[in-house]
């Protein structure tokens, strides 16, 4: 059953036709890769789904509802939660107030009762701090709750915004190659990460990485991009083997390597 | 011990979120407290003339202004306009018979409303073009006031062309207003009311999505805060806070409503106080204020005395040049060297004890 | 009908000297996005220097020469000891660096002022009025438009033409790319800053010579504000023209309206154009929007 869809979406930039007329689907509970060459358009892609980007042409579907040309917010209150290519975290606030404003989305205290720190506001907060400590033990970052995430290395940032990211309660995950600049063993743990997520949460991933490794370990499927079309979508292996993806993007990968 | 934390353990979220969390907190401020009390019944009428009084009032205007622009990142270039806006609002209500603690809410209700209306292209621009926007606010309000004022006041009780008004005196619960004694009390009452919302809307949702919006409002935006609502929500604060201090301003420091006062200098001053003081950082809106009342009255002193010491007469003009030169200095230093202001020493003191006796 | 025409040659003639502060702000913000607050009181400074200089008895060259040495001075230390440092900080705190300058700057001012009260600069220029027809105009407004305009086109050369100008060119279009053709851009934030201070040089002198030398200078400075605004605050032709728009309406809408409200128009009307157009092209006329990346 398609979680999320895609449908034949298009978008330029000036001259650049960073996507012309692709599909995608995703499914409940899995993890689906997307992989393609710099410049390929994924995290075009990826900003189109969550509304930050208008399509010219096409639509977004979020368990069947269109959801195509909602402001960004809205699309993250509709569920889709996301991390960002170059890391997106609040330099000034600390990491556990990174994850509540995670939860902002779903939270119903005005600014009056938060100036008051009345009873509503003040039993949400508690609830949320709650629900953020959580998180954190998940993630494995208890001991930096209270540091600035400015102060972080890229490895806790992009954990931070992964956290981040849960705290929405999305439907749909989209995570924006969380492993770039990370350190093999930093890696493993994302890795390990996602997948608890998807398993534990049962939250479909949509997953951009440049790792083939990676990709090729923990997603169900993965599709191609190149030039802003799908060359090719299947199982790791399948893809693997596609002639079209070595010459558009393997072979170069494993040239540069 | 009070000044440490270590040993605290809070076993409940709610504890460990109080507004403040160690023993050291709580009791510095009660602390303060006590001296915000004691200090009038030793102070000469110079102290609340000139450094209590102001130092209340203009506080209440920094806090808005760092609510507005350290927290959510909204520059105001316009600041003191607002407060000339909440100044006269009060000042009129007065006249006409609207009780004092009404009189100051409707003035800091009537700024949130031109700040918001100021604060309308915020939805779509920022950075500078907003910043230009705050400016003609500077420009424009006061030339609107100049020209309303006039049409709504009763004649004979404006002056000067009609922009300068006479308060009232104002009188609370039928107990009249009028020693700087009284006025010192009321202003503090005001101040810790505010200091207390503004304490709370900084640590709650509210304050999140702000920081979140000054940090990188893209995110914010993609993690669903509604930007544009927390930006007008900002400038509609910030100008509540400038109004209500406009009010208490106008009534009892300057005991008049002249809008040559809430010129660009106050605008400029102001927002160097909040560097100086402290970015996003409440307590460095009260050391922001103390610095810009207390250096002209240091360089004054401290100048004078060396010039006599000296044989020589220092004029007044060189010590309103040597305060904007330091004052200017200053500004600019503190942005290369810490963008965090007086309120990061004050909270490198602060880790020192609180770890104490292990610092590591 | 002559009235009109009056007043409008005489705001043509005030809007060439707006354009000319506008074009200071634009400069520098070209090569760094920085909106620099202190132009007014770079202005101010300057043409205090001329004047005290001119007031020593130092001929009109050699008082230009001082102008000279001290704004280029104050250009290069400015780039150096504040900006340099900030390089990377968000906009916001450029901008606060801009008004300490400001606040410095005046402090300088009156500390001096107060010392050497000096109130004119004088070159010399011929201060009879002109007749056109049924127009008259101050000779010297006359002079200081035409310097204006001679300047405008002076710096436009030096960005068409130059390699300097070209190096600029690269770097407002796109930093990562200029560095990386080996463009140094320490060397041209100095040179721009440098280049505002000769530019503020300029307008103080001319400035100067219209309403005295005092503290109204660095008031007027903030004018530019608005004319940057309407004219886009990368482009110098837009500030000519929005400069020129902005002196002819303030003046026209003044003659008519002042007598009608008791003045002021004049501070405020700028100001008010450029709130209008905030509301309604809210990245200006020649600006355009651009879509954020993530
Ligand atoms: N806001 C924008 N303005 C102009 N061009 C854009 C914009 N966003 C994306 N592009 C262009 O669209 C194309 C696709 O870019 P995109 O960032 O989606 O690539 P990508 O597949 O994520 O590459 P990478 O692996 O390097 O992250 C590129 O040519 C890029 O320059
Ligand atoms: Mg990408």
């Amino acid at each position: 059953m398609a979680i999320l869809e895609a449908r034949d979406v298009h978008i330029a930039f000036g001259g650049v036709q960073a996507l012309q007329g692709v599909d995608l689907t995703l499914n409940e509970g899995e993890i689906l890769a997307v992989i393609g060459p710099n410049g390929a358009g994924k995290t075009t892609l990826m900003n189109c789904i969550s509304g930050w980007y208008k399509p010219d042409k096409g639509r977004i579907l979020l368990e069947g509802r269109d959801i195509t040309g909602l402001p960004a917010d809205k699309v993250a209150a509709a569920g889709i939660g996301r991390t960002f290519q170059n890391t997106a975290i609040f330099h000034g606030l600390t990491v556990l107030e990174n994850i509540m404003v995670g939860a902002h989305l779903w939270m119903r205290s005005n600014f009056l009762s938060c100036m008051l720190y009345w009873n509503l506001a003040q039993k949400e907060e508690i609830e949320v701090r709650e629900f953020a400590e959580e998180i954190i033990d998940f993630l494995e970052i208890e001991h930096i709750r209270r540091t600035p995430a400015g102060a972080l290395p890229m490895g806790l940032r992009r954990r931070v915004e992964l956290g981040r990211a849960l705290a929405m309660r999305p439907k749909v995950l989209l995570l924006d190659e969380p492993m770039a600049g990370l350190n093999v063993e930093e890696k493993e743990d994302m890795a390990r990460f996602v997948l608890d997520v998807n398993e534990e949460w049962g939250l479909p991933v949509i997953l951009i990485e440049h790792d083939m490794g990676v990709v090729m370990d923990i997603s169900d499927r993965v599709m191609v991009l190149d030039y802003g079309r799908k060359i090719a979508e299947g199982t790791p292996d399948e893809v693997r083997q596609n002639p079209k993806v070595i010459n558009a993007y393997l072979g170069v990968q494993s040239e540069a390597v | 011990m009070i000044y440490r934390e270590t040993g605290v353990h809070h076993t409940t979220y709610r504890t460990d979120m109080a507004l403040f969390r160690v023993p050291l907190a709580r009791w510095s401020v009660a602390g303060l407290l006590v001296v915000a009390v004691v200090i009038p019944f030793f102070a000469t009428d110079y102290w609340f003339s000139a450094i209590l009084i102001p130092f209340l009032t203009f506080t209440i205007a920094t806090l808005g202004l760092n609510l507005m622009t350290g927290y959510a990142g909204q520059v105001s270039l316009g600041h003191a306009a607002f407060i000339a806006v909440g100044g006269y609002t009060a000042t009129i209500l007065l006249i006409y018979d609207i009780p004092f603690l009404a009189a100051v809410v409707l003035g800091g209700l009537m700024a949130a409303l031109v700040g918001l209306v100021f604060g309308i292209p915020s939805a779509r621009i920022k950075g500078l073009y907003l910043a230009m926007a705050t400016l003609a606010a500077q420009f424009v309000l006061p030339w609107a006031i100049s020209r309303v004022v006039p049409l709504v006041v009763p004649t004979g009780l404006a002056v000067a062309g009609g922009d300068t008004v006479y308060p009232p005196r104002p009188n609370l619960f039928g107990l009249e207003i009028d020693s700087l004694f009284e006025r010192y009390f009321v202003s503090l009452a005001i101040l810790v009311v505010m200091t207390v919302f503004a304490m709370n809307l900084v640590r709650t949702r509210v304050g999140r999505a702000w920081v979140a919006i000054r940090d990188h409002d893209v995110a914010a935006k993609i993690l669903g805060v509604n930007i544009t609502h927390y930006k007008l929500l900002a400038f509609a604060i910030g100008s509540f806070y400038a109004g209500v201090s406009g009010a208490l301003m106008v009534f009892f420091y300057y005991g008049v409503a002249h809008v040559g006062e809430f010129n660009l200098d106050l605008s400029l001053k102001l927002l160097g106080a909040i560097i100086i003081g402290g970015l996003g950082s409440i307590i460095g809106s009260f050391f922001g204020t103390a610095f810009i009342i207390l250096l002209p009255i240091f360089l004054n002193i401290s100048l004078t005395f060396l010039g006599n010491a000296a044989g020589f007469q220092v004029s007044s003009g060189i010590i309103a040049g040597i305060e904007n030169i330091v004052f200017g200095a200053l500004v600019v230093v503190l942005l290369i060297v810490e963008p965090l202001g007086l309120a990061k020493f004050w909270q490198n003191v602060k880790d020192y004890f609180r770890l104490w006796p292990f610092s590591y | 009908m002559d009235f009109f025409l009056e007043l409008f040659v005489n705001g043509l003639l005030t809007g060439v000297l707006y354009a000319l502060i506008a074009l200071g702000l634009v400069l520098i913000y070209k090569a760094s996005s920085v909106l620099n607050l202190a132009v007014g009181e770079m202005a101010l400074l300057a043409s205090f220097v001329v004047a005290l200089a001119a007031n020593f008895g130092a001929p009109s060259w050699l008082a230009i020469l001082a102008g000279v040495v001290v704004m280029v001075a104050f250009g290069y230390f400015v780039e150096r000891l504040a900006f340099r440092p900030l390089i990377g900080q968000p906009v916001i705190s450029l901008i606060m660096a801009t008004v300490g300058i400001a606040l410095f700057l005046r402090g300088i001012y009156f500390i001096l002022s107060n010392k050497w009260p000096v109130y004119l600069v004088d070159l010399g220029l011929p201060v009879d009025s002109l007749n056109l027809g049924p127009v008259s105009l101050l000779s010297s407004s006359v002079v200081g438009g035409l310097v204006a305009l001679l300047l405008f086109g002076l710096v436009g050369y030096i960005y068409a033409r130059t390699r300097t100008g070209l190096a600029l060119r690269a770097v407002s279009d796109n930093q990562t790319v200029a560095l990386s053709l080996g463009i140094s851009i320490d060397h041209l934030w100095a040179v721009v800053w440098i280049g505002a201070g000769l530019v503020a040089l300029v307008s103080g002198i001319v400035w100067g010579q219209r309403i005295g030398v005092q503290f109204g200078i660095a008031i007027l400075g903030l004018k530019g504000l608005p004319v940057v605004f309407l004219g886009g605050l990368d482009s110098m032709v837009g500030a000519l023209l929005a400069g020129i728009f902005i002196g002819v309406a303030e003046n026209v809408v003044a003659g008519y309206l002042d007598p009608l409200i008791g003045g002021g128009t004049k501070e405020f009307l700028p100001f008010f154009i450029m709130l209008i157009a905030l509301w309604v092209r809210p990245y200006g006329f020649f600006g355009r929007e651009i879509i954020e990346r993530v």
